[in-house]
């Protein structure tokens, strides 16, 4: 059999209307049809309006209590949102860093978080390596871009962030915010933003660009760069502003709109974050950060891309002999787990068997001591019976002696009358 | 608008428009790339954007190109090369034997695979046609379907290996074989077993689209008989050919592909030359008894397969070769014995055998 495969491919032009052109809206459809993930990574202390700013960002009340500032370490918090706009579906995860930044000593707090976006990772690697697998019903939880919250002391960065930053952008896509920024001053931001930039840059930070390779929006995109990291305001409430209800912040000294351009950069985190790059986020993701994360994962299980002529399919044998070597680990644990339970069992047994045989002495004892007291007593009543009749006896006795001495008492006083009388 | 704790409402037009507030700006005016709303006075604040991811995928989809491989399988003669040309408006297929060459019928089954770049309104789209010459064609067809199902299972095969390399290319080649072209010879009474065969099997690791070549020598009668035949037959032997009812997503899709299960095979007639007909320049067939218009729905089928293949269908079938055959493949492959010795490129034939059904 011969198989030929042509040189490449040559381009050729149409004599007239195919109809390929509907593949993009095929595409679509079926995507639409779909429903769409994003998953959001808000990582900041506590305090700087991370659930405000959801709210804000998607228009709509996400639930939770503000957190408190006395847990012990960083959780994750996540949760999970249907929303609907027109025909889009979206299943939109927020995550929040719970307690981040409120410990005394703060050296491990970003373990927490690397540990989670690992573990969504994870969670698609082992989907992926699955024999029966469903890829395209598969819930992808990985977090597409990670909103990393800055305070807005005015001055640098803070070594938490330097550090936390530092492990995160080799695993998500980081867009660094300055939160509250309605804090700072319009000239101290502008400081504020240079002295963050260069302090990421000197310190090998990468945080996500927004990609200015497509023409149509490079531009925007470039324009867009150079203001990160952008100074957001979140607000839910509304404020009557002329004659529009608007999205603010109301201070005795003046109102500031969140939607403003003038007065901070929320509009350019949404343009950004959501209707120009979401689908550039969650590609990034999975091409960049998960193909990192699966490549060094399995070299670290022993896997070696082979070379073409050996076995295909070495990565499934390892697979196979690491699975089987797992198994028997986890059968000698087993093995481990029923001797010490057997032995267990064996010393509770022989310490309920003593016990036993307590309870039975006791028991004896009891029954011993409960025999001779009622022999006691049985014996005294014996004695007193015995006084008992004899004493009946007694009076029988005297009373007989008793009546014969009336009687004969009788008869002697009658005679002693009698002669008295002569 | 009122605003419900997880639903976001649709876009509303009756915003809080009139006159523009000093010192509030909305959001930038851009335009159409990225699906932004018309900026201005008219702009609802309750509008978040997510359906603009849309339009993103749609970039993304334009700047990426699209990639479709079809195969052709049928006797030589019946108008495979003629029917690719016709479907893709340009030579991306070669007669296998041309009319001046001194080719004979190959003695063996040969897989030519020829790859083009064509483009239509900013769509790339890399098409590679597989043509099959030498099928059917000799006196002995035992197994003629082996060779090409061991092309189809070599293509899954090579995206397999890419896909569980540890450095894996951003975009795995996709040379996996959507759509199975099967053409029928138009003898008007029923499949042959060759026919049979070969769906029977090949349906079970690809999408078979079987049509019924050269119809323009059956007349409607003859041609709704012979279809009805061919259904039967389909049914009776437990050939799915596309769209596949157990891979029907939900009613709507149900609704649309028993329509299109009741017109299979269609029947087609092909061409590449352009006939002036009432005053318009048409693709057809000039004989001396009168013109077939090919696109002429009621003249063949042509449009139905054009549409099917091009216009409607051809995401969803490449979603069922990469999301069920390729899958089907894949648990097989990693099911088996390893201590099998498998090569890369071919199984020893007691294997291919024993996978084969």
């Amino acid at each position: 059999f011969c198989v030929t495969l042509g040189e490449g491919a040559r381009a050729v032009p149409l004599a007239g209307h195919v109809g390929f052109d509907s593949m993009p809206d095929q595409l679509v459809n079926k995507s639409v049809n779909h429903g769409f993930c994003f998953n959001i990574l808000c990582v900041g202390e506590t305090g700087l309006g991370k659930s405000t700013l959801m709210d804000t960002l998607f228009n709509t009340k996400f639930e939770g209590e503000p957190t408190q500032h006395n847990q012990p370490g960083v959780t994750l918090k996540s949760n999970t949102y249907e929303l609907q706009e027109s025909n889009v579906r979206l299943k939109l995860t927020v995550v929040n860093t719970v307690g981040f930044g409120d410990q005394i000593n703060k050296e491990d707090s970003y373990k927490s978080i690397v540990e989670f976006i690992d573990a969504q990772f994870e969670a698609y690697l082992q989907e992926e390596l699955k024999i029966k697998r469903t890829l395209h019903s598969y819930h992808d939880t990985r977090i597409h871009a990670c909103l990393y919250f800055i305070a807005p002391t005015g001055h640098s960065l803070k070594s938490l962030d330097l550090v936390t930053m530092k492990k995160l952008d080799s695993k998500v896509n980081i867009i660094p915010i300055v939160a509250k920024s309605d804090a700072i001053s319009k000239s101290e931001l502008a400081k504020f933003k240079i002295k963050i930039t260069s302090e990421l840059v000197s310190n090998g930070v990468q945080i996500y660009q927004f990609p200015t390779d497509d023409e149509s929006v490079a531009e925007i995109n470039s324009t867009m760069n150079s203001h990160l990291p952008f100074a957001v305001v979140g607000s839910t409430e509304e404020v009557k502003i002329g004659n529009k209800m608007v999205k603010a912040r109301q201070y005795p000294w003046g109102t500031v709109q969140v939607e403003n351009e003038n007065h901070c950069d929320f509009v350019k985190l949404r343009e950004m974050l959501i209707r120009v790059n979401m689908e550039d986020l969650r590609e990034q993701t999975h091409t960049r950060h998960y193909e990192l994360y699966r490549r060094c994962k399995l070299e670290e299980m022993g896997f070696k891309d082979t070379d073409p002529d050996s076995k295909p399919f070495s990565l499934q044998e390892t697979y196979e002999a690491k699975r089987n070597e797992f198994m028997g680990e986890l059968q000698k644990k087993e093995e481990e787990m029923r001797q010490m339970f057997v032995q267990r069992v064996k010393e509770k047994e022989a310490e309920l068997k003593e016990a036993e045989k307590e309870l039975h002495e006791k028991f004896d004892r009891l029954k011993k001591l409960h025999q001779d007291e009622k022999k006691k007593v049985e014996d005294k009543r014996k004695s007193l019976d015995d006084e008992l009749n004899m004493f009946k006896q007694k009076k029988t006795a005297a009373e007989l002696l008793q009546n014969q001495a009336q009687q004969a008492g009788g008869s002697t006083t009658l005679k002693r009358d009698k002669e008295r009388k002569k | 608008t009122s605003e419900g704790p997880q639903v976001i409402p649709s876009y509303s037009s009756s915003a809080m428009s009139e006159a523009v507030v000093p010192d509030a700006m909305v959001s930038p005016a851009v335009g159409g790339p990225y699906g932004e709303k018309a900026s201005g006075p008219g702009v609802d604040f309750s509008y978040v954007g997510i359906d603009a991811i849309l339009e993103q995928m749609r970039r993304k989809a334009m700047k990426q190109g699209f990639e479709l491989n079809i195969m052709v399988v049928g006797q030589s003669g019946l108008g495979k090369s003629t029917l690719m040309n016709t479907l893709f408006k340009s030579k991306v297929s070669r007669k296998s034997v041309q009319a001046t060459a001194q080719e004979k019928i190959p003695k063996t089954i040969e897989i030519k695979s020829i790859s083009h770049d064509i483009e239509e309104k900013g769509v790339r789209m890399k098409l590679t046609v597989i043509d099959t010459p030498g099928f059917g064609d000799q006196i002995n067809n035992e197994n003629c379907w082996r060779p090409i199902m061991k092309f189809i299972n070599d293509q899954y095969e090579a995206y397999l290996q890419e896909e569980i390399n540890i450095n894996r290319k951003k975009r795995i080649p996709d040379s996996r074989v959507h759509c199975c072209i099967y053409f029928i010879p138009p003898t008007g009474h029923c499949l042959r077993p060759l026919d049979v065969e070969f769906m029977r099997r090949l349906s079970k690791v690809v999408n078979i689209v079987p049509v019924i070549a050269k119809a323009d020598t059956l007349t409607l009668e003859e041609r709704d008989f012979f279809k009805k035949k061919i259904r039967e037959e389909l049914r009776a032997n437990g050939i799915d050919v596309y769209p596949q009812k157990e891979f029907d997503e939900d009613a709507e899709d149900r609704m649309i592909n028993e329509k299109i299960r009741e017109m299979i095979p269609f029947a087609v007639v092909g061409s590449d030359q352009e006939y002036q007909v009432n005053g318009r320049r048409l693709l057809g067939r000039k004989t001396k008894w009168g013109t077939i218009e090919v696109e002429n729905i009621a003249h063949c089928e042509f449009a139905y397969l054009r549409d099917l293949l091009i216009r409607t269908h051809m995401q969803n079938i490449k979603d069922i070769t990469s999301s069920i055959h390729y899958e089907m493949y894949r648990v097989r492959r990693l099911n088996e014995n390893n201590t099998v010795v498998a090569h890369a490129n071919g199984m020893p034939e007691h294997h291919l055998a024993a996978h084969e059904m």
